[in-house]
C-alpha cells in the first residue's frame, strides 16, 4: 500500500482477535473505518498469492464501517460492530454477486440476504468480501472452484482444505479475524484444521439455512471460523437461534457461550473413540492429537480411551449416498430459465437445458448429481438411499450412546495435514477419504469443532471436539480452556510476500 | 459391478446433464469405483431399523399465515437470462 494507507498501528490491531479489536474500537483507539481500510488493504494485497476471495465488497464495507462508527459514537455498539468479516460465497448477500464458485451462478445477484448475513448486518459487522469455496461446497480442497485457486497460507503449494477454504485461509493469514463457512461433511472443521485456526459446525438446526445456497439440506449448517474460542463463541452467538424462515431451526434456547468459560474442564468426562484413528492416518497427526488429549487429562478432565463407535466405518458410504441424493434434488433448480448460466444455441428446450447444466456445472458437481440420481433411481432406491438412511439411524444411536456417559468426544479432525495442490483431484475417492473423521458428525447432526493442537511436518494439525446436540457451549468452553493450557492457536503462518504494510 | 456406458447415459438423461463422450467414459469409471465402495454398507444389519431423514425429528412446524410483501418483480427478473415485459421467456416446451 502507498504511504497514505493505514498505519502500522492499525494493522497491529487487525492482528488481534475480534473481541480485542472491538475493545479498541469502543475505547476510541481507532475507528471502524480505519480498521476496515486496513482489512481491505490486506485482503487485496494477500489475494495475489492466497486466492481466498471471489468478490471483494470494498464500497459496501466502507459504508458499513461508517455506520459502525456512528453506532460506536452513540454508544449503541455490540460485540461485532465494526469487525471485518469474510463470508463464504455460498451465502446470499442482497445485491452482491453470489456464485457458489460455479459458472452456473456467474453474475447472480440475490434479492435477499440469508438470515445469518442479515443478523450480522444488524450487529454492525463489516463484510470485506465473498470467499472462495469448492463449487456448491462439494469438495475438501477448494480446488473445485470455477473462479479461483485458494492456497494454504502455511505453504502456498498446498490446499487450504475445503469446501470453505477461502474463509479459512483469510482468517489464518490475518486478513480478517472472523469468517463464515458452511459444513456439510467437514467443510468448516477440515479447512480450520489444515489452516491452523478454529472452526465450529453447529448442531443441525442451531443456525438458520435460509438464503444459503442448498447442497445437502439434512446435513449442512453455517458456522464460524476464528483464531480463538472467544471469537468463535461471539460469532456463533450472533447467528444462532430460531428463524421463522427456516422450519428446521430448533426451538432450543441459545445460552451465553462466553459465560460458560469460567466453568473450566475440571471433571469434564472426555471420550476418545478409537474408531476415528483410521488406517492411513499420518503419524504426526496421531501424535499431536494424543498429546492434546494428554493436556486435557493433566488439567482435570476424566479421559476414557476405550469408547466404541463402530458404525463410523459406515459414514463414508452413508454420506456419499445421502449428500449426493439431496444435491441431485437441490440442484435440479438450475435449468437456465430463472437465473444463472443459460445455453441458448440448441435445437429444443430439453437440449438447451441439458447443455446449460452440462456446461454450467463443473466435474465434481456433475459427478455428485450422477451418484445421487443413480441412488434415487427406480430399482436402486432401496439398496442405496433407504439403506443409507437406516445406517444413518445406527450412527446416530452410536453417538447418543457414546455421549450418554461422556460430555465430549475428542478425535483428529482430518487424517492428514494439508496435502499438495493437485494431489487428489484425479481420484475422487481419495479426496472423500480426507473427511472420514468429520462426516459422521454431520450424519448424526451433533455439533463439532476443530481446534489447533500442534504441527506435523511444519503444518497445522486439528483436534476435533464432538458434543451432544445443542451443547456447543461445552465445545467452546473446552476449546477455550485448551487455549489457556497451550498456545498452538497463537501460531501464525509466515507473512505472505504480498502482505503489504504491517503484516 | 462396473456401470455400462448406456447406464451412465441413462442417469445423465434423468438428471438432464449433457455429457460429452469423454465424460461418459470418465464417469463410468469413477462412478463404478464409488458405487463399489458403497457395498460396505451391506455389512450393517438394518433389519427393523427405521430410516433417518433428519437428525432431530422436528415435525409440524407452523407459523401464522399472514400477508406480507412479496419479492420485487424487477429485481427478480434482473437475474433471468431471457425476459419479455414482465415475464421470463422460455423455449417452447411442446413442438
Amino acid at each position: 500500500m502507498s504511504s497514505s494507507g493505514p498505519s502500522a498501528d492499525v494493522f497491529a490491531v487487525l492482528d488481534l482477535p475480534a473481541h480485542e479489536q472491538a475493545a479498541r474500537l469502543r475505547a476510541g483507539d481507532l475507528t471502524a473505518r480505519q480498521l476496515a481500510e486496513a482489512a481491505l488493504a490486506r485482503v487485496h494485497a494477500q489475494d495475489a498469492s492466497l486466492g481466498a476471495y471471489i468478490t471483494f465488497m470494498d464500497e459496501e464495507a466502507l459504508a458499513q464501517a461508517d455506520e459502525a462508527d456512528a453506532r460506536l459514537r452513540s454508544g449503541n455498539a455490540g460485540p461485532l460492530t465494526g469487525i471485518p468479516i469474510g463470508v463464504k460465497d455460498l451465502l446470499s448477500t442482497k445485491g452482491t454477486l453470489t456464485t457458489a464458485a460455479s459458472r452456473m451462478l456467474e453474475g447472480f445477484r440475490p434479492i435477499i440476504d440469508c438470515t445469518v448475513v442479515a443478523r450480522l448486518r444488524e450487529a454492525g459487522a463489516v463484510f470485506v468480501g465473498k470467499t472462495n469455496l469448492d463449487e456448491f461446497a462439494m469438495g475438501s480442497s477448494t480446488e473445485h472452484s470455477a473462479f479461483a485457486q485458494t492456497h494454504n497460507p502455511w505453504d502456498l503449494a498446498r490446499v487450504p482444505g475445503g469446501s470453505s477454504g477461502g474463509s479459512a485461509a483469510t482468517v489464518a493469514a490475518g486478513g480478517v479475524p472472523l469468517s463464515l463457512g458452511t459444513d456439510t461433511g467437514g467443510s468448516i472443521r477440515q479447512p480450520a484444521a489444515l489452516c491452523g485456526i478454529l472452526g465450529l459446525k453447529p448442531t443441525y438446526g442451531r443456525v438458520s439455512r435460509f438464503g444459503v445456497i442448498a447442497f445437502a439440506s439434512s446435513l449442512e449448517q453455517v458456522g464460524p471460523f476464528g483464531r480463538d474460542a472467544e471469537d468463535v463463541a461471539l460469532l456463533l452467538q450472533a447467528i444462532a437461534g430460531l428463524d421463522p424462515n427456516d422450519a428446521t431451526t430448533a426451538p432450543v434456547p441459545v445460552p451465553d457461550y462466553r459465560e460458560e468459560f469460567a466453568r473450566g474442564i475440571e471433571g469434564l468426562r472426555v471420550g476418545v473413540p478409537r474408531d476415528f484413528f483410521v488406517e492411513g492416518m499420518e503419524d504426526g497427526v496421531r501424535q499431536a492429537v494424543e498429546d492434546a488429549i494428554a493436556v486435557f487429562e493433566r488439567n482435570g478432565a476424566v479421559v476414557d480411551r476405550d469408547v466404541a463407535l463402530p458404525t463410523v466405518s459406515a459414514a463414508l458410504p452413508v454420506y456419499y449416498i445421502i449428500a449426493p441424493s439431496e444435491a441431485s434434488a437441490n440442484l435440479a433448480r438450475y435449468d437456465g430459465v430463472k437465473y444463472g448460466f443459460s445455453y441458448h444455441d440448441a435445437a429444443s428446450m430439453w437440449e438447451e437445458m441439458e447443455q446449460t447444466r452440462g456446461r454450467g456445472f463443473g466435474d465434481e458437481v456433475k459427478r455428485r448429481i450422477m451418484i445421487g440420481t443413480y441412488a434415487l433411481s427406480a430399482g436402486y432406491y432401496d439398496a442405496y438411499y433407504l439403506k443409507a438412511q437406516k445406517v444413518r439411524t445406527l450412527i446416530r444411536r452410536d453417538f447418543d450412546a457414546a455421549l450418554s456417559n461422556h460430555d465430549l468426544l475428542l478425535t483428529p479432525t482430518a487424517p492428514t495435514v494439508a496435502f499438495r495442490l493437485g494431489a487428489k483431484t484425479d481420484d475422487p475417492l481419495a479426496m472423500y477419504l480426507n473427511d472420514l473423521c468429520t462426516l459422521p458428525v454431520n450424519i448424526a447432526g451433533n455439533p463439532g469443532m476443530s481446534v489447533p493442537c500442534g504441527f506435523s511436518e511444519g503444518l497445522p494439525v486439528g483436534l476435533q471436539l464432538i458434543g451432544r446436540p445443542f451443547e456447543e457451549a461445552t465445545l467452546l468452553r473446552a476449546a477455550h480452556a485448551y487455549g489457556t493450557f497451550t498456545d498452538w492457536h497463537l501460531r501464525r503462518p509466515p507473512a505472505l510476500a504480498s502482505d503489504g504494510a504491517g503484516a | 459391478m462396473p456401470l455400462t456406458a448406456d447406464e451412465v447415459r441413462h442417469i445423465a438423461r434423468l438428471a438432464r446433464l449433457g455429457l460429452s463422450p469423454e465424460e461418459v467414459e470418465r464417469f463410468r469409471d469413477q462412478l463404478s469405483t464409488i458405487l463399489d465402495h458403497f457395498q460396505g454398507l451391506n455389512a450393517f444389519d438394518t433389519e427393523g431399523v427405521p430410516p433417518t431423514a433428519q437428525s432431530f425429528d422436528l415435525t409440524n412446524v407452523e407459523r401464522d399465515d399472514r400477508a406480507r410483501p412479496s419479492a420485487d418483480r424487477s429485481e427478480v427478473l434482473a437475474n433471468a437470462p431471457r425476459t419479455e415485459g414482465a415475464y421470463v421467456r422460455v423455449r417452447a416446451v411442446l413442438d
